[in-house]
């Protein structure tokens, strides 16, 4: 066991990591450690943009922004913490473009901005153009980007180091135990702080956009140490999945005008019933419902379960004249194929690559896939994590991005932003992590920190059943997503709830295949499902009980939403016996709850 | 369904002595990545096989590999688009061999770190962005695009001969910066690289344009960058 010693532990490396060791570092000594190099996090996949009210197209303001992310969440969202990431959106904007961020422009060479899914001038309810994009690959430019000045600023780094506990002691929390992936050599990292930015669970699912290193390790990991997970039964799905492989294709694809079409060649968003107004740039969860009825009705493309997406210019520029769609100047919207090429240039090559589709000359086959996790860890504005139904904080405690729920997205994010909630909470809690840590004491380290890490990893390798554990993977991956997907119902959550359990007991009789140390990635690979098992388990739980359809929780037997009994978060806790659930309120500020039209 | 033959390079640094190769029969869908064959053989076979991946489809740059014989992404070629059965997969050449597919990327690390790949511009930022035309944007649009996979570098013959070279992964990101008109840095890092192990080393053989998973123009990017040395003008 190797020991090491920084004011503040950051976990995990993509845009949140980043941002939050890049603000810690400042004024504290800081490690960042990720399971992944640190340029291969999977905020690299995200595609069409990042939220800001910057204005540089048509008017925009952060009070609108802040009005459809209450919206969007289905009034779900924390109204205080939506309106501080709102508000904080263009400066920091500006900050990530002053790194040296390549932005797409616009003709007067400023930020060049698309529209997005929910994102409206709420004086005319029409689309508007607030996703700050960098062609397809804003998402990798702001990795980069933050991986490039964390270089230039020194931070320090543990490539590859795997996190695998939090030392909480009765004091507090007083650092995390990983494993150096390339020595099998577990580490203690002693720390005052700790933020926990390691990403989403999407590998949950079978058909789902996310990395194969989506486990939910921190969520995981902080359930394990008595630390809530709260609105677990919110986990989004995107409309726009390649068929099968689940692999993104950006929502700023209907940004640029494309079109959804079920296999009678019609335009089905604008049905009564889905987004007549806004169509195809209505919120996720309502364009994914859409889809997953259009098919069940068997309107599926040759019946099968997809549908199209087309951003031929053809199609693009009919509906755009249907729409009366304008350009800022008031000209009439139409897109050549080379703008096309030039606005989504990876969406174009993964179709080539994966499909044998040119999305300039023909449309792309697309289902539902598996997202986004609106939960998380709970915490305050500013990263701090708060245990309990008062928001009690556990001090020193941070997460951030897509492991944390704080909440800003409720019950259904809004596209761009996740990578917004990456770079503000991200900077905030690096910096409250610093102040935290200059004012604390190191909380002494238990006698075997590393104790309970060498038990799970010990159960593992020598475990002689005859299980293998990438079939007990594909067997949780196909019920939860038949029963805990894009619609729910009470008896099929209940099959997937017994089904996690059943599975949870199989797990203890796994065989491994590789008993050696060094880069031993069939024991983490059995370890991080041992992550997505708790973590599904958890979900299925917390939504099996949510007896209401809100954002991204749709229930054919409860479809309302029911904001008498159901305006709250859940929390669920991991203990002996199973899953403890309670429940907090929502705080809002400045927007009564309506219901939800597009 | 078809039957495909894989045959993996295997070492285990704790019990093996020297590597050797292990063929696994299975099948899979014309469409199947390689990386999926790849995980079908580590979930149903032989858990040991061990590889690095975690996005799947091209854009995190942690699988690159050599495929019979040629450096790819796993997760960006399909069993179809190799035109036979028949898949040999090795590890990128000119790194150490950590075990299997898995190599050594530090010294790649370290040479992308030397070459300054950070933006440069100690001007008091203005209140909102910096302005940059749509031409000058595009000027550096192509080197923007590397995911830092090495699938270049470790294609190249001059980086093989000696990896003092910083190579072609590392010029494309100094190009990337060199080019861009916000930047103040391109003195310089035209100057680090205007050194017997920067951009001379480079022999225009084209491996690495052939090898990029991204498409970069990453020979033409290597001559710019010789240009703006030579001339000491980014025109």
């Amino acid at each position: 066991m190797k020991k090491h010693q920084f004011e503040v532990v950051v976990v995990g490396a993509g845009g949140a990591g980043l941002m939050a060791g890049l603000y810690a570092s400042k004024s504290a000594s800081t490690a960042v450690i990720s399971k992944l190099y640190p340029a291969r996090s999977h905020t690299g996949a995200a595609q069409g943009g990042i939220g800001a009210a910057l204005g540089n197209l048509e008017e925009d303001r952060p009070e609108w922004h802040t009005y459809d992310t209450v919206k969007g969440s289905d009034y779900l969202g924390d109204q205080d913490a939506i309106e501080f990431m709102c508000k904080e959106a263009p400066e920091i904007v500006y900050e990530l473009e002053h790194m040296g961020l390549p932005f797409s422009r616009t003709k007067d060479g400023k930020i060049a901005q698309r529209p997005f899914g929910g994102h409206t001038n709420n004086e005319t309810g029409k689309p508007v153009m607030r996703a700050c994009y960098a062609a397809d690959r804003t998402g990798h430019m702001i990795l980069q980007t933050l991986y490039q000045q964390s270089i230039k600023n020194n931070v320090t780094f543990y490539d590859e180091f795997q996190m695998m506990d939090i030392i909480r002691t009765e004091e507090g929390v007083a650092g995390v135990v990983a494993l150096e992936i390339a020595t099998g050599e577990l580490h203690v990292f002693h720390a005052k702080s700790i933020i926990f930015a390691t990403g989403g669970w999407g590998r949950v699912w079978e058909i789902t956009s996310n990395a194969y290193a989506y486990t939910g390790d921190g969520v995981a990991v902080a359930l394990r140490r008595g630390i809530p997970a709260q609105d677990m039964e919110f986990f989004q799905f995107h409309p726009t999945g390649i068929y099968k492989m689940g692999i993104l294709i950006t929502e700023g694809v209907r940004g640029e005008g494309g079109i959804l079409l079920n296999g009678k060649g019609e335009r089905f968003m604008e049905k009564e019933g889905n987004a007549p107004h806004v169509k195809e740039l209505a919120s996720r969860d309502v364009v994914s419902r859409a889809m997953y009825l259009e098919m069940k009705q068997g309107n599926g493309i040759n019946g099968k379960r997809y549908l199209y997406l087309d951003v031929t210019p053809e199609t693009v520029n009919k509906y755009a004249a249907l729409d009366g769609r304008t350009r800022p100047d008031g000209t009439p919207y139409k897109v050549t194929g080379e703008e096309i090429l030039g606005k989504l240039p990876d969406i174009i090559d993964f179709c080539e690559t994966y499909l044998g589709v040119n999305p300039v000359t023909d449309p792309m086959p697309v289902q539902p896939t598996a997202h986004y996790g609106m939960g998380g860890i709970p915490t305050d504005k500013f990263g701090q994590v708060v245990i309990d139904k008062k928001r009690n904080p556990l001090p020193g405690m941070f997460a951030v991005g897509e492991n944390a729920c704080v909440s800003v997205h409720g019950s259904n994010r809004l596209g761009t932003n996740s990578l917004l909630d990456l770079v503000v909470f991200g900077k905030h809690s690096g910096i409250k992590a610093a102040e935290y840590a200059k004012a604390a004491d190191y909380i002494p380290l238990p006698e075997n920190p590393t104790e309970f890490v060498e038990k799970q990893l010990e159960a593992l390798r020598n475990s002689e059943g005859d299980e293998r554990v990438s079939t007990i993977g594909t067997e949780m991956k196909e019920v939860m997503f038949e029963h805990v997907g894009v619609f729910r119902v009470e008896e099929g959550m209940a099959e997937a709830v017994e089904k996690i359990r059943e599975l949870k007991k199989r797990f203890k009789n796994i065989k491994l295949d590789d008993k050696g140390s060094k880069f031993n990635m069939d024991l983490l690979n059995a370890w991080e499902l041992s992550n997505l098992l708790d973590i599904a388990e958890v979900t299925a739980v917390s939504a099996l009980k949510r007896k209401e359809s809100r954002g991204a929780h749709a229930r054919d037997d409860y479809p309302e939403r029911d904001d008498k009994k159901w305006m709250k978060h859940t929390l669920a806790w991991l203990d002996e016996d199973g899953i403890k659930l309670d429940y907090k309120d929502v705080i809002y500020t400045r927007f009564e709850p309506k219901k939800r039209v597009y | 369904m078809t039957q495909v033959t894989l045959k993996l390079f295997r070492y285990n640094p704790e019990t093996d002595t020297k590597p050797h190769y292990d063929t696994f029969t299975l099948k899979a869908e014309p469409t199947d990545r390689v990386l999926d064959l790849l995980e079908i053989v580590k979930g149903h076979q032989d858990g040991s096989v061990s590889f690095r991946r975690s996005c799947a489809h091209g854009v995190c740059g942690s699988d690159a590999m050599r495929i019979n014989g040629q450096n790819m992404l796993a997760c960006k070629v399909l069993v179809q688009d190799l035109g036979t059965n028949k898949i040999t997969i090795e590890p990128i050449l000119g790194l150490p061999i950590l075990k299997d597919l898995i190599v050594d990327m530090d010294p790649f690390f370290n040479n992308y770190k030397s070459v300054m790949p950070y933006f440069v511009n100690d001007d008091s930022a203005p209140a909102q962005e910096r302005i940059q035309s749509v031409e000058e944007r595009e000027r550096f649009d192509d080197t923007t695009k590397c995911i830092l996979c090495g699938a270049c570098t470790t294609s190249c013959p001059s980086f093989w001969a000696n990896d003092e070279y910083v190579g072609p992964a590392a010029i494309v990101s100094a190009h990337r910066f060199i080019f861009d008109s916000r930047d103040k840095g391109a003195a310089e890092r035209l100057q680090i690289l205007n050194d017997q192990f920067g951009v001379y080393r480079c022999r225009t053989i084209f491996n690495c344009t052939v090898a990029c998973p991204r498409d970069i123009q990453i020979t033409q990017a290597i001559g710019e960058v010789k240009k703006a040395i030579a001339t000491g003008n980014l025109d």
